[in-house]
């Protein structure tokens, strides 16, 4: 390198001490919304990385620069909305809007009492059926979800963790249905429960058999469904609950860690599986932070899973992932401002070399997005696609003095985090400890205080505020949906054939309790409209359920 | 801005006094509980002592706490939309454990005409996103210390 | 006094009142406690001690559970400690009972420290006398085994059980606390973990060191190694069973008695301490303050101090 720390001594001594002796800067110092400091200016001297060891070509390890060595140059990302409301049917409805309004892919939300495996007649799914996703609660509603939509066509992404195996049992059961060979079927269930236990609460099970149910699914996708990704380490939700970027990295790459060591504890080999393990990260405001992240995420991955998994093939190091702008940055307060917010968090995500994205809507701190919120935020995605160019270049940051200091930085702090929680016995044993989510739990408290200190700017929030309020028109359910609900899969069970369902779940709870994969027996379960609830509670007998472990 | 931590430093607390104690639960199905935590936390860097319930209460539950733990304010916090069926549940099983008295505020993505609704059920306020802890500080300060 | 009236009736609103009552220790804490006071007395209490994160909310949820299935009536007391910053507290205790909830013949309160020694120990106790005399025939009490307060509230109980997790080095956490010597019952939590029988197995061999611990009337008392995993529930009916076991040791060998006289002589010396000092600060408290001033200038030692002010205070 032309160009080293002695330039850049020499440039602070005069260049830049005059400068500053006339025009001090805005603040003594700055850093990222992570708290990593950042220098006035990056040179050869922080941020040229080795090229061949640290960088390397698209499509080859450490893949920081991107795991396809074309990018968006053969295919752009999967635009890919997070959607499901209400009932199955009219959820069925939006998916077809999507599709027709240009969206690649399916994202499916389901609401609480389906992600916890309550039916919808559950006394605690009172006043949660249909909120923040679709109800099902049996095959039938799945047959009504994807009804007119040919799922050997699209690729079907699902937030479902602690009842992943039945929901996935239900969406092979519906393409059997629909005459399409499961093996053909592309997308992804999210299955990863550890990150339930720190970020997001929506655990069933402890977390033994909660991981034996993971490898049973991994093993299972492995044979039957060999392009479905059995498992989305997702690091978005650690963000969401408060973590940096630091630590987002960090915690969802220990959380794989974990599951590939239980995957292979099962016997699996880890070049067989890795396929199928995909994660899924945040794209939050500090544009060049995020991008760095992504990228260091990548190169991270891909040494752990050659370096610790002996990985024989370089492509198991393909860290491959979905993005979702981060929720928590949208304000109540002037909700037009989170459109800007969505667009620059997008485009971290696609310079960072995303294959999926869901771009929020601009009204979702205020309630449910509207169909025409949700609409604007797939434009955002088509305008960065096929407007702003970003999508022409593979890594049009990569070299980029600052964003190569940044993706170092990340990744050393991330291994330091690692090294801590290999020290306490990996993540499993963190989380049980309370580590991980005191943690999170700091970062969250001290952005609270700069925000609240001023100390970070939330624009339209602690600064420039204004008093006119102007709240776009929200999305309202229909108080009457849970009731038609209830009564529908009341009506399915008083349909069924009573000693057939009871067969079925005794099969399924000789299973549980043996050590066979779980996958056929909750598969007949599902094809006999076994509810969710029904096979979810004959597990709960057998594993119990998992009790909130750690609090501040 | 109020300093959120109060300075006196490891001077020694006096025994004989009463702190406000403030109930924190997360009712409904909902598992986000950054909120309640930075709440609770706020409000114990003001001094107040915070019984943390967790997640996943039931309206039965919560009242329950607040009548043993003799709490000055209740707290929810829900996120999932489920408000308008758990809110009034909780208001009415505090009434029933005779603890009408005792201030309910709700945390979390309320939409406008909902909050209002709530209020005139009976809550004594509703905070959205992005409200300063200062702001939950103070408020909780002036209805609890209203108790008699 | 109807608040006293209601608590031994059994009156929940009441009990809780009464609680908040004699943690603040006001004046009329005082007459609460004079009220209730002759009808507590009645119930066994046990102080479950050990280090932060060793499963002791979880284990007083399962061994509440197990004493009402037997059918008898559960009052918890959980201590945190109060930050020593803003004099504010976190409870958390709760969140590991919630299979107590819905049961009235449960009442659970948390309590933080205060950050005052001898207050706490105070406050404790008299919430445990509110309990016992609203009849609550067994009541748990727990503490963070981490400090002087701590142990100042396990001698409270009848029964000490300390609580122990295998797998934190060699280290016995027990041991270093200083617990050992309190502990009438020994449990090793998370007994499904790597080194809990050695856990065991040392803990045991220093009970084995220590002296015997004989009662008047000549009957000992060894305290057992229990294993548990709490979560689970299990080990729970033993621990539940050495509890009772403790409680008959006291009864038959006269060491219950002795314990007792000992307890109320501390809370008396406590109380008649404490008198002295609000007396002695209510008629020299100027006084104390300027000679706070003298001895941080080194204008007097705090010996000579104190006996002059004792002396100008003297009626």
């Amino acid at each position: 390198m032309a160009e080293t720390a002695e330039g850049k001594a020499r440039w602070e001594a005069t260049t830049l001490k005059k400068a500053l002796d006339r025009y001090p800067e805005r603040q003594g110092a700055f850093e990222t919304t992570s708290g990593i400091p950042v220098e006035r200016l990056y040179t050869p001297a922080e941020g040229a990385p080795d090229y061949a060891d640290g960088l390397g070509y698209p499509g080859e390890p450490p893949y920081t620069r991107g795991i396809q060595p074309t990018m968006y140059r053969g295919r752009l990302w999967t635009m890919r909305q997070y959607a499901g409301y209400a009932t199955a049917q009219e959820s069925n409805q939006r998916y077809k809007y999507l599709l027709e309004q240009g969206q690649t892919g399916l994202s499916v939300a389901f609401d609480l009492p389906t992600q916890l495996g309550y039916d919808a007649d559950h006394p605690l799914a009172e006043g949660e059926v249909g909120k923040v996703g679709v109800s099902i609660s049996s095959l039938e509603d799945m047959e009504t979800l994807f009804a007119g939509i040919p799922l050997e066509r699209v690729s079907t992404s699902m937030t479902i963790n602690a009842p992943a195996a039945v929901l996935l049992a239900m969406y092979v059961a519906v393409a059997r249905k629909q005459g399409t060979d499961p093996a053909k079927l592309r997308g992804t269930i999210q299955n990863d429960v550890l990150k339930e236990y720190v970020a997001r609460g929506t655990y069933i099970y402890p977390p033994q058999p909660s991981m034996r149910l993971i490898t049973d699914i991994l093993t299972y996708c492995k044979d039957h469904l060999p392009h479905w990704n059995a498992i989305s380490i997702s690091g978005y939700h650690i963000r969401e609950a408060g973590a940096t970027a630091v630590q987002e990295v960090a915690f969802t790459l220990a959380n794989a860690i974990a599951y590939v060591q239980a995957a292979m504890g099962a016997g699996l080999d880890v070049d067989e599986f890795s396929g199928q393990l995909s994660f899924f990260f945040s794209a939050h405001n500090n544009l060049l932070e995020e991008v760095a992240k992504f990228r260091a995420a990548r190169r991270l991955w891909s040494r752990l899973v050659s370096q610790r998994f002996h990985a024989r093939d370089p492509r198991s190091g393909q860290l491959r992932f979905h993005t979702q702008t981060a929720g928590s940055t949208l304000t109540a307060q002037q909700p037009y401002n989170n459109v800007v917010r969505v667009a620059l968090q997008a485009l971290g995500a696609v310079l960072g070399g995303t294959q999926s994205l869901h771009t929020n809507s601009l009204d979702e701190a205020l309630a449910l997005p509207s169909e025409e919120a949700v609409r604007l935020a797939l434009r955002t995605q088509q305008i960065i696609a096929h407007e702003s160019g970003v999508a022409e270049i593979v890594d049009p940051l990569g070299g980029s003095y600052a964003v190569e200091a940044l993706t170092d930085e990340i990744e050393r702090r991330a291994v330091g985090y690692l090294d801590q929680i290999d020290e306490l016995g990996g993540a499993l044993r963190a989380i049980e400890l309370g580590y991980i989510q005191r943690e999170i739990q700091e970062s969250a408290y001290r952005y609270q205080r700069e925000v609240e200190t001023g100390a970070r700017t939330v624009v339209g929030v602690n600064e420039f505020a204004s008093e006119e309020s102007q709240a776009p028109a929200t999305l309202r359910l229909d108080p009457q949906l849970q009731q038609a609900q209830t009564e529908r899969v009341r009506a399915l069970k008083a349909r069924r054939d009573a000693a057939e369902v009871a067969q079925s779940l005794s099969r399924l709870e000789a299973a549980a309790r043996g050590s066979e994969n779980l996958m056929p027996a909750i598969l007949a379960c599902v094809e006999g409209y076994v509810t969710l609830g029904e096979i979810c509670d004959r597990l709960r007998l057998v594993f119990g359920e998992h009790k909130e472990a750690y609090a501040l | 801005m109020l300093p959120l931590v109060a300075t006196q430093a490891l001077e020694v607390i006096p025994a004989m006094t009463n702190r406000i104690r403030v109930l924190i639960a997360k009712p409904g199905l909902d598992g986000h509980d950054r909120g309640a935590k930075v709440i609770a936390r706020a409000l114990r860097d003001a001094g107040m002592e915070v019984i943390y319930t967790g997640l996943r209460q039931t309206p039965e539950m919560i009242a329950e706490a607040a009548l043993q733990e003799d709490a000055d304010l209740v707290g929810l916090s829900i996120l999932s939309g489920a408000h308008m069926t758990l809110v009034p549940r909780v208001l009415q099983q505090m009434r029933q454990q005779g603890l009408a008295e005792i201030p309910l505020v709700v945390g979390g993505i309320i939409p406008p005409d909902d909050a209002v609704a709530l209020k005139a059920l009976g809550v004594a306020e509703v905070f959205g996103p992005g409200t300063p802890t200062t702001e939950v500080i103070a408020f909780v300060q002036r209805a609890a210390g209203a108790r008699p | 006094m109807e608040l006293a009236e209601l608590i031994i009736a059994g009156d929940r609103r009441a009990i809780a009142r009464g609680i908040s009552l004699v943690e603040s220790q006001a004046p009329a804490a005082r007459e609460l406690v004079a009220a209730l006071y002759p009808h507590a007395g009645r119930a066994h209490i046990v102080g479950i001690t050990g280090a932060p994160g060793v499963g002791k909310s979880t284990l007083v949820n399962a061994l509440a559970l197990d004493y009402r299935r037997r059918g008898a009536r559960v009052g918890i007391v959980a201590v945190d400690p109060s930050s020593p910053f803003s004099g504010g507290a976190i409870l958390g205790d709760r969140i590991r009972m919630r299979d107590l909830a819905g049961d009235p013949g449960v009442f659970v309160r948390s309590m933080a420290s205060r950050g005052n020694l001898g207050g706490l120990a105070r406050a404790t106790v008299d919430a445990v006398t509110v309990l016992d005399a609203a009849g609550f025939e067994t009541i748990l009490v727990e503490t963070v085994g981490a400090g002087q307060a701590e142990v100042e509230i396990a001698q409270a109980a009848h029964t000490v059980a300390v609580v122990q997790v295998p797998g934190m080095g060699d280290d016995i956490q027990a041991i270093k606390a200083g617990l050992l010597e309190i502990a009438d019952v020994l449990v090793v939590n998370k007994g499904d973990q790597d080194g809990a029988d050695q856990a065991v197995a040392v803990l045991e061999a220093m009970l084995s060191l220590a002296p015997p611990r004989v009662g008047p009337s000549g009957d000992a008392w060894t305290p057992p190694v229990l294993k548990a995993i709490a979560t689970q529930g299990a080990g729970i009916a033993p621990l539940a069973q050495a509890i009772a076991e403790h409680a008959a040791y006291l009864e038959r060998s006269g060491q219950g008695q002795q314990n007792d006289q000992a307890r109320a002589a501390r809370e008396l010396h406590q109380a008649v301490r404490e008198a002295l000092w609000e007396r002695f600060l209510a008629q020299a408290g100027s006084e104390l303050a300027a000679a706070v001033q003298r001895v941080r200038d080194r204008q007097i030692d705090p010996y000579t101090a104190a006996e002059q002010l004792l002396r100008d205070a003297e009626p």
